[in-house]
């Protein structure tokens, strides 16, 4: 393995990492102060990535697109939110499982109805297409560059949200104790429509960010869903600095494992079966990391629930 | 000299900078009815969570029968003859009254890593539940699901659980909250017939009830012992009378 | 709440109508291969061993999920473990049930061993996103087994055999095999579930610092129990890599495990013959659906919200609560 190498994986890795973040802060922020498990987080992301290649095709312009199907995604979680959600949260999570995996059912089903089994693509914007010089002999795209940056923005922006507004107190609040804030006379519905919504964006923000570079299909979300559901736990459930660190952790473990886990074998064993056993033991690695970290600390990295 | 059921070596609980536990040290001898006395907030729950088991103390040692349990967790403690009530009241919804008992007693009588063969159906886990039942005057309420008991059925319900498992040391945390005072007067005569039989530990608001049955009282305020000794010392305790008793027993 | 436990003094009619429902399901079952005899007979044969076959895993799940409170969603990973154990095998030339048997039930339980050992320290909703992602893990692995067909699996040259005895070659010979396989768990799992030790699990779901302070270690009992559900799940998988002759990654994916949990729910949960109700009613669901849409899913995930929304207890909780509108008089307390 080349330092080159390296360096362009540790950038993908951040990359994934970042993009997991902006999904799983969504998700622990709902779980934190609703109490809700939302399966059908995941289909947000793919919605938002599905609306930004239909407002792209209808105008043509990235930046418009892209808020339009912020706005869409928006809209379309709060009809959700209003016609199913708020009638879950004080269910049991066996039953917000069953009910939120019947969206995904039919979103999924959804979106192949409407746009078709076939991988969609959107184009990168042409002032972030191309290529930049890293550093001599190592090239890399604007625009993954271009997604680092803004989820480490968006980071940046909830962690001043979170812990410097009204909203933000009553967020880590509930995270840490329901009961505080509905004795706090808060209007606990509006709050959750917030929250909801807030989270909506941020996941359909990221599935248009990575809409350029990877195909937009049916389904795109359910990996992604369970890969931030790792995040979260890792993290710590209600936790925002859990959930950004346990996002990078994931997404340069995966991507470095991926790409290196056979050269790493082969150093202690033949390359046949290192090509054979490889892919599977890269495929457990943040699997094992999560094992690990709840086993010494069931609660996640940075627990935010009190006892 | 006989060897304390319970010793306490220089407990202590921080949460995060508060401190709820503060260097609480204590014996209770076999057969003694030690009673907690002491404000809202002193600490009271988080001791008795500590001596348990489900919480783990900061700093300090906990003896049972003179053998080191601090590390050890709720149910090893339970094992070697620690029983506990709950102040909120923590029984089986879903079993009847007589199967939350059994279940107790289950414990000790052999195995419970059997998988064959109705465990409901076992005469001898029955009979023992039921006598336990009967000391509490809840046998006639048997075969009720233990969510339709009322309030104080329940206090009583606990208190059963807690004599199956045939205890060398009972923890009570406020047996008494929340009954009546009718019920409440049951209860007293419960723990003054059980008096003797084993060691126990009581926290308790009812001041009437605490002094009726204590042998020695301890008055915890701010996570600290206040006074320790019998109860005609504690109520004469100047330091107990302003900081906490006054109002109560004029 | 219809439940083979806590209903120690009930006497007479509703003592006798609980047992009825399984009674009947197995004698239904039993008799499909005979119906099944003057239709298409190969289509009903299949719908219906399916139908057994996920009933297997489904009651597992009913059993740690309606009576241990351990919602997992990860079952699928047992099921896709016991079939990878026939396909391997079989593509090693192992086809002997008592070798690929005991590997498959041995392999599943170890994996419920070693994930349960993480899963079982947390709770409720880390529980369930823990389950899940270690079925992903195993999802994941079995897609990169390059050797054994990768993401499109691949297929069981021969179903397996007893001592070189084609036992299960037959279709009605193999359906029986199944409802056997399906009324020995049902058994064991009813046995378990009223049994010193299910009594104890069934407490810790109630309350579980409770049941600690007895004197029980709840971590031990809920282990064991996951490790059961884990087996039984292994041989649902087996049977399921004999029925299709075919196993693939797409057996554990996340998506089966959900239908394991509706198929629970459908029944009502902690009924054990619920889940043998509920698999069937989702598989003939399923297959009445998609044989009138490609697109059943715009239906029935809309369905599912209703369900969860409107009809709790599920098919049996709502014949239950049926029967109560139309006998008030014989409700039960």
């Amino acid at each position: 393995m080349s330092t080159s190498l390296l360096i362009v994986q540790i950038l993908n890795g951040l990359q994934l990492g970042v993009l997991l973040f902006l999904i799983a802060a969504g998700l622990t922020l709902v779980f934190g102060v609703m109490d809700f498990i939302n399966l059908a987080h995941g289909v947000q992301y793919m919605l938002g990535a599905y609306l930004a290649v239909m407002f792209y095709a209808l105008t043509g312009n990235f930046l418009i697109a892209l808020v339009l199907a912020l706005a869409a995604a928006l809209v379309f979680g709060l009809l959700l939110e209003f016609t199913v959600f708020r009638h879950l949260y004080d269910r049991d999570h066996l039953e917000q499982v069953i009910a939120t995996f019947g969206i995904i059912l039919f979103l999924n089903q959804g979106v192949k109805v409407v746009w078709g089994a076939a991988p969609l693509n959107l184009p990168i914007p042409e002032i972030f297409s191309g290529t930049v010089v890293l550093m001599q002999g190592i090239l890399y795209p604007v625009w993954r560059l271009v997604i680092i940056g803004s989820g480490l923005a968006v980071g940046l922006i909830l962690y001043i949200l979170v812990s410097h507004t009204r909203v933000g107190m009553l967020v880590r609040a509930g995270a840490t104790n329901a009961r505080i804030v509905s004795a706090l006379g808060v209007d606990i519905r509006r709050l959750f429509m917030i929250v909801f919504g807030f989270g909506t964006m941020l996941a359909a923000f990221a599935g248009v960010m990575i809409a350029p570079i990877l195909s937009v299909e049916p389904g795109m979300g359910d990996s992604v869903l369970i890969l931030a559901f790792v995040v979260i736990v890792i993290g710590g459930i209600g936790s925002m600095r859990g959930a950004f660190i346990a996002a990078l952790l994931i997404g340069l473990v995966d991507t470095l494992g991926r790409s290196f886990a056979i050269d790493i074998l082969r150093l202690v064993m033949p390359p046949s079966p290192a090509r054979t056993v490889g892919p599977a033991i890269a495929s457990m690695l943040i699997y094992v990391l999560m094992a690990l970290v709840l086993y010494f600390r069931p609660a996640g990295l940075f627990p935010a629930r009190g006892r | 000299m006989t060897e304390p059921v319970l010793r306490l070596e220089g407990l202590r609980k921080n949460f995060g900078g508060l401190v709820v536990t503060d260097d609480v040290s204590l014996d209770i001898k076999p057969g003694e009815l030690h009673a907690i006395i002491g404000p809202n907030g002193a600490g009271k729950t988080t001791l008795i969570n500590q001596i348990s088991g489900l919480l783990d103390p900061t700093a300090g040692r906990i003896f049972l029968n003179g053998a080191d349990v601090t590390a050890l967790p709720a149910n090893k403690r339970a094992e070697l003859g620690l029983a506990r009530s709950f102040q909120i009241t923590s029984v089986l919804p879903r079993f009847s009254a007589l199967e939350n008992v059994a279940l107790a007693v289950q414990a000790r009588a052999g195995s419970s890593y059997r998988f064959i063969g109705r465990a409901d159906g076992e005469a001898a886990l029955n009979a023992d539940a039921m006598a336990a039942l009967k000391e509490v005057s809840l046998a006639d309420r048997a075969d009720v699901m233990a969510a339709h008991l009322s309030h104080g059925e329940k206090r009583a319900l606990e208190l059963a659980i807690a004599l199956a498992m045939q205890p060398k040391l009972l923890l009570l945390d406020e047996p008494m909250a929340g009954t009546g005072h009718e019920e409440g007067e049951r209860l007293v005569g419960v723990l003054q017939r059980l008096k003797g039989r084993f060691a126990m530990l009581l926290v308790e608001h009812d001041m009437n009830a605490v002094f009726a049955l204590a042998d020695r009282i301890s008055v915890l305020t701010y996570g600290r012992i206040l006074a320790s000794g019998p109860p005609a010392e504690v109520r004469a305790d100047p330091k107990v009378v302003t900081a906490y008793l006054g109002e109560e027993l004029e | 709440m219809t439940t083979l436990v806590h209903t120690p003094a009930r006497t007479g009619l509703s003592a006798i109508r609980v047992e009825a429902v399984p009674v009947l399901i197995f004698l239904v079952l039993a008799l499909v291969p005979i119906a099944a005899a003057f239709g298409p007979e190969t289509y009903w044969l299949g719908l219906f061993t399916r139908v057994m076959v996920f009933a297997i895993a489904a009651l597992a799940l009913d059993f740690i999920c309606g009576y241990g409170g351990l919602v997992s969603f990860g079952h699928a990973a047992f099921v896709g473990i016991g079939a990878y154990a026939v396909g391997i095998l079989g593509a090693h030339g192992v086809t002997d049930l008592l070798i690929s048997l005991p590997v498959a039930l041995g392999v599943s339980a170890l994996f419920a061993f070693l994930t349960g050992t993480v899963c079982l320290r947390t709770k409720s909703v880390y529980f369930i996103m823990i389950t899940l992602a270690f079925g992903q893990m195993i999802y994941f692995v079995a897609g990169s087994l390059a050797p054994y067909g990768g993401d499109d699996g691949l297929t069981v040259r021969a179903r397996s055999t007893l001592l070189g005895l084609p036992l299960f070659a037959n279709d009605r010979v193999f359906y029986y095999i199944v409802l056997g396989s399906l009324l020995g768990s049902y058994m064991l799992c009813r046995a378990f579930v009223v049994s010193r030790f299910g009594r104890v699990f069934r407490g810790a779901r109630e309350n579980a610092t409770r049941i600690a302070t007895i004197g029980y270690d709840v971590f031990r009992y809920q282990r064991i129990a996951y490790v059961i559900a884990g087996a039984i799940g292994g041989l649902s998988g087996f049977l399921l890599a004999n029925a299709t002759e075919f196993v693939s990654p797409a057996y554990m994916s996340w998506q089966r495990s959900g239908e394991l949990i509706i198929m629970v729910l459908f029944g009502g949960i902690g009924t054990l013959h619920g889940a043998i109700v509920g698999a069937a009613a989702y598989l003939l669901l399923e297959d009445t659906l998609a044989g009138v849409t490609e697109h059943w899913k715009l239906i029935f995930g809309p369905m599912l919200v209703l369900i969860v929304l409107f009809a709790r207890g599920g098919l049996l909780g709502l014949g239950e609560s049926l029967r109560r509108k139309l006998f008030p008089g014989r409700s039960d307390p």
